[in-house]
């Protein structure tokens, strides 16, 4: 549909600080609406899309996300959620939101307990998802991690819930899509990287998407996921607009 | 009230300093005051016995925006109405006394002075020195160290894109962090930290004041020191959240008209922060430290003038506007207090309330005695230098086996296991990431990119202190060749030990003139720096050790090139090198790690050195070559080697060297380059080598999965790459 843009959200905590890398690959690299919006915006109704996005909201003090889960805008990204708009958290916005409780599970520290920046491969699990329509099952994708809390846990209960439910999106793997203790770069459990909700429509996952979206620094996988979040809204859009 | 020994010792003013603090203000003065005196007339502060003799280096070009000296960090246009701020500074001291707080409050330090100036900071470089990795203390130094840099750089969501880390016995005690800060800025929208017009408010933004860092600048950062358990309380303990907010507020402050100047509160805190402001614009000031608001009880107004609490601002604030400024600085839930104003009598008056503490004319604290003793040429200098070398024996049929030991050495190997604990990708601007010869940032909104570099060799200086300061320009710019950078300016970090020995004295003088050759001869002016002075324990200095910060520009950023071979088949030259006057061994990595020595006279010929840079450069800018890579550390053997591992593919050389195999190999002499390009491209690439009149030589092809070099080394890329990438983190045990 020509002329349609997908309105996306980028909530800026205090100590945020992958904001202006989100907003640069919408705005410039995938030419969407985006806006940023303050933690004490209160009103998300405007957007298709919201993205908490990483960084050290709070200073990471208590426990990554623990406060920010507290600021006035995340009432608003509960209520979008209820709505069936898309909420994604990535790193940091991962963190808070499974603190909020609209993921499941927590993030604790890396099992080797130290900061890591590196590049990783991640399969594909789910590709039946508002966030996934453009990748395939088994698919690998090569996006960086930037985190010190990223080693995914949940409890067996939970563990089972959302594997029965299709609802790990990414694991870390080998290049070659291989499920292995060498390609976990954190101790998650189940080498899990990304979980979805139950209705498919709130995201979380550790590694930086928006880091791997031009050629020059080092892949374009990321587009990928946003590519999908696109068509997603595209068609739902498409799907309300009453035939003439 | 007479001053004691003790008190003038604590402030680290000498008595005949005293005697002059009392003839220029015609009385004995008080506490307040001589605190005041002692952090500006310190070392760190009032750079009594460098400033003489860094009026040598070249400080302008025209593309140099602001003189040095005159704001917190220099500023070079790039053009397309950018500028990029820069600047490096040391924090080894609180970092031998606390690693993690020491280095983590470096970072916060450097950070605020490029947001300072209403620049965006982009990029984070470092430069560390320790003992070797086989003392637990220096094992516990080093861990500190890097886990403060990124615990504080991450947090902030600044990458931390380059630098360098050695080892050597001479750091032992006291190890060097030098952290380096790069900004950008709109040229028209740089913020000064001039405080001018009386009746302009001074408010003071950030975190409460305690007694923490009390004598930072006069004790730590300007003596020797001993007793490290009694000094703890001089460092400071850093807070990166609050200083990600002040930064995101002080940018948007800087696009306001509200404020006149803005100032971070460093070393000696509010004095310097607001004497040094006020000394800009010819203003007097008073605070009254009542409004200061405090973390602890009971603070002095003498505590809190010196506090160095981090994590402060001051900002000079346009009467009427505080209350914009304040709703500025509320968005991000950050306290502000006014706590003075601006006269224009030129004197500083400290106020507790009603009662004046201290009143002493600006003029006479911001113009310390300044010093140019006599400096006295270390007598090991000519004993190393003439040492016999031809001793040695030569490494014969062992040759791959030093190569894997000199790649798995510390100084060396990968520093992946580092840089991987620093966000090196945020901003997304990264193009080289870590462990090529330079970082290469995009410029956003532009078709540019640059380059940054910290680069420093201790032990060329410490052999020859003229030829070390300028073979560390010489190798800084010779790195932003490579990468395709035109370099642009400096900023410099010199470590050395107590300028009052006259050997060291004589180090820094020689050291400085022979930077200064350097940048007159590249044409790189410096724009910003730093001095740390004093760093010994129990009387033996450091290695002298400038760390040169250097700026490249790339017009192109496409135009940019790494060290890692591409193409099977590609020729390798090495363009450079040639004759020289001197043993190449001279100062080596081979020499210490294998021999134990260090020994030997560094050389270097600026001349030659100009025209391989240029020619390097020039290669890159026309699209002949695919590869550049000094030789540095190492020499040929290692460059050969760093250029086969980061590529992914082997190299064949047929030579055999010619005299001495070590010297061929693991000499260490300056000058030259490492290309490899397609073949053909071979003609191209003489032709422009004979055009800058240096030598060129075909060294052999990137090939298969092995480096073999003639009958001496033959090992797989397997083998090379263990060595290199696994080296450091085998040496952390």
């Amino acid at each position: 549909m020509k002329g349609f843009e997908t309105r996306f959200g980028v909530l800026v905590f205090p100590g945020t600080w992958s904001d202006q890398d989100c907003y640069h690959v919408l705005d410039k690299v995938l030419g969407q609406k985006v806006e940023y919006v303050w933690h004490k915006e209160t009103d998300l109704s405007g957007f298709d899309c919201v993205i908490l996005p990483g960084g050290f909201s709070y200073g990471d003090y208590l426990r990554p996300g623990a406060i920010a889960r507290f600021s006035p805008v995340m009432r608003a990204v509960d209520e979008l959620a209820s709505t069936g708009k898309l909420v994604y958290g990535i790193c940091n916005g991962f963190q808070i939101l499974c603190e909020a409780g609209l993921l499941p599970g927590a993030l604790m520290r890396s099992r080797h307990l130290q900061y890591r920046c590196q590049w990783v491969n991640l399969r594909v699990e789910n590709d039946s998802l508002p966030f996934t329509n453009k990748l395939r099952k088994g698919q690998v994708i090569r996006i960086p991690i930037s985190h010190y809390e990223g080693n995914y846990y949940a409890d067996q209960r939970t563990l089972d819930e959302l594997e029965s439910n299709n609802q790990v999106v990414f694991r870390y793997c080998t290049p070659d899509g291989e499920i292995t203790d060498a390609a976990n770069p954190n101790g998650s459990i189940n080498n899990i990287a990304g979980v979805v909700n139950r209705a498919g429509n709130v995201l979380g996952m550790m590694p930086h998407p928006e880091r791997a979206c031009e050629v020059e620094v080092g892949g374009t996988d990321g587009c990928l996921i946003f590519e999908s979040i696109i068509g997603e809204v595209t068609t739902r859009a498409m799907g309300c607009i009453k035939p003439v | 009230m007479p001053i004691s020994k003790e008190t003038l010792d604590e402030v680290a003013l000498s008595e005949d300093e005293y005697n002059l603090i009392v003839q220029r203000l015609g009385r004995e003065p008080n506490l307040v005051e001589i605190g005041l005196f002692g952090s500006l007339w310190s070392e760190h502060c009032g750079y009594k016995h460098s400033k003489l003799l860094l009026k040598m280096l070249p400080h302008s070009s025209p593309r140099v925006l602001i003189d040095p000296g005159k704001e917190n960090a220099g500023a070079v246009d790039i053009g397309d109405g950018l500028c990029i701020v820069m600047k490096v500074e040391s924090h080894n001291h609180p970092s031998a006394i606390e690693p993690y707080e020491g280095a983590a409050t470096g970072v916060g330090g450097i950070v605020r002075d490029i947001f300072t100036m209403g620049a965006r900071p982009i990029a984070l470089l470092n430069s560390l020195r320790f003992g070797p990795l086989s003392e637990p203390r220096n094992r516990y130094l080093f861990n500190g160290v890097v886990g403060g840099i990124g615990g504080y750089g991450n947090c902030l969501g600044i990458p931390d894109v380059g630098g360098e880390v050695y080892f050597a016995d001479t750091y032992s005690a006291n190890p060097l962090v030098n952290a380096m800060c790069v900004g950008i800025a709109e040229k028209a929208k740089l913020v000064s930290s001039t405080a001018k017009g009386a009746g302009n408010l001074l408010m003071l933004v950030g975190a409460d004041t305690g007694r923490d860092g009390l004598h930072g600048a006069s004790g730590l950062a300007s003596r020797t020191f001993e007793e490290e358990r009694e000094l703890r309380p001089t460092v400071q303990v850093g807070n990166p959240f609050l200083e990600k907010l002040l930064l995101e507020a002080c940018l948007e402050l800087a696009e306001t008209d509200y404020i006149v100047g803005l100032q971070d509160l460093g070393a000696a805190g509010l004095t310097s922060s607001a004497i040094e402001s006020a000394s800009k614009g010819d203003s007097g000031v008073v605070i009254d430290v009542a409004k200061v608001p405090r973390r602890e009880e009971g603070m002095t107004p003498y505590e809190v003038m010196l506090s160095e609490s981090q994590e402060r601002m001051l900002a000079i604030v346009k009467k009427g506007r505080e209350d914009e400024v304040r709703a500025i600085f509320g968005k991000y839930d950050l306290r502000s207090d006014i706590i003075g104003y601006l006269t224009d009598d030129g004197i500083v008056r400290i106020k507790d309330g009603d009662e004046v503490v201290a009143d002493v004319p600006i003029a006479y604290l911001t113009d310390p005695p300044l010093y140019k003793p006599e400096g006295i040429k270390p007598s090991w200098i000519d004993e190393l230098q003439s040492r016999n070398l031809s001793g040695i024996p030569d490494v014969d049929g062992n040759a791959s086996s030093v190569l894997l030991q000199l790649l798995a050495s510390p100084n060396i190997a990968s520093k992946e296991w580092i840089y991987r604990q620093y966000d090196h990708q945020v901003m997304i601007n990264t193009l080289v990431p870590p462990g090529s010869d330079a970082a290469v940032l995009r410029v956003k909104g532009t078709q540019k990119g640059i380059a940054l570099v910290a680069d420093g060799n201790g032990r060329y200086c410490y052999l020859d202190p003229y030829t070390g300061g300028a073979i560390a320009v010489a190798e800084a710019a010779r790195n932003l060749a490579c990468s395709g950078a035109e370099p642009l300016a400096i900023t410099d970090c010199l470590n050395f030990g107590n300028p009052e020995k006259p050997e060291v004295y004589y180090q820094l003088e020689q050291c400085i003139r022979g930077m200064t050759e350097a940048c007159v001869k590249l044409s790189v002016p410096v724009i910003s720096g730093n001095v740390s002075l004093y760093n010994e324990t129990r009387g033996e200095p450091i290695y002298p050790t400038p760390v040169i910060g250097m700026l490249g520009l790339l017009e192109d950023v496409d135009c940019r090139c790494t060290v890692a071979f591409e193409n099977e088949g590609d020729v390798v030259v090495l363009i450079g090198g040639g004759e020289q006057t001197t043993d190449v061994r001279s100062g080596s990595e081979y020499l210490d790690l294998v021999h134990g020595q260090v020994a030997g006279a560094p050389y270097l010929d600026l001349d030659l050195e100009k025209r391989v840079q240029q020619c390097c450069l020039e290669a890159i800018r026309q699209d002949i070559v695919n590869s550049a890579h000094d030789c540095s550390d190492g020499g040929l053997a290692v460059a050969l080697a760093e250029s086969c591992i980061a590529g992914g593919i082997g190299f064949v050389g047929e030579w055999e060297a010619s005299g001495r195999v070590d010297t061929e190999l693991f000499g260490e002499g300056q000058s030259r380059i490492v290309l490899s390009l397609s073949p053909g491209k071979a003609a191209e690439l003489e032709a422009l080598a004979a055009s800058h009149n240096i030598p060129i030589r075909e060294l052999g092809r990137v090939k298969g999965d092995r480096l073999s070099i003639g009958k001496r080394i033959d090992l797989s890329l397997a083998d090379i790459s263990d060595a290199w990438h696994n080296g450091l983190e085998r040496a952390l045990g």
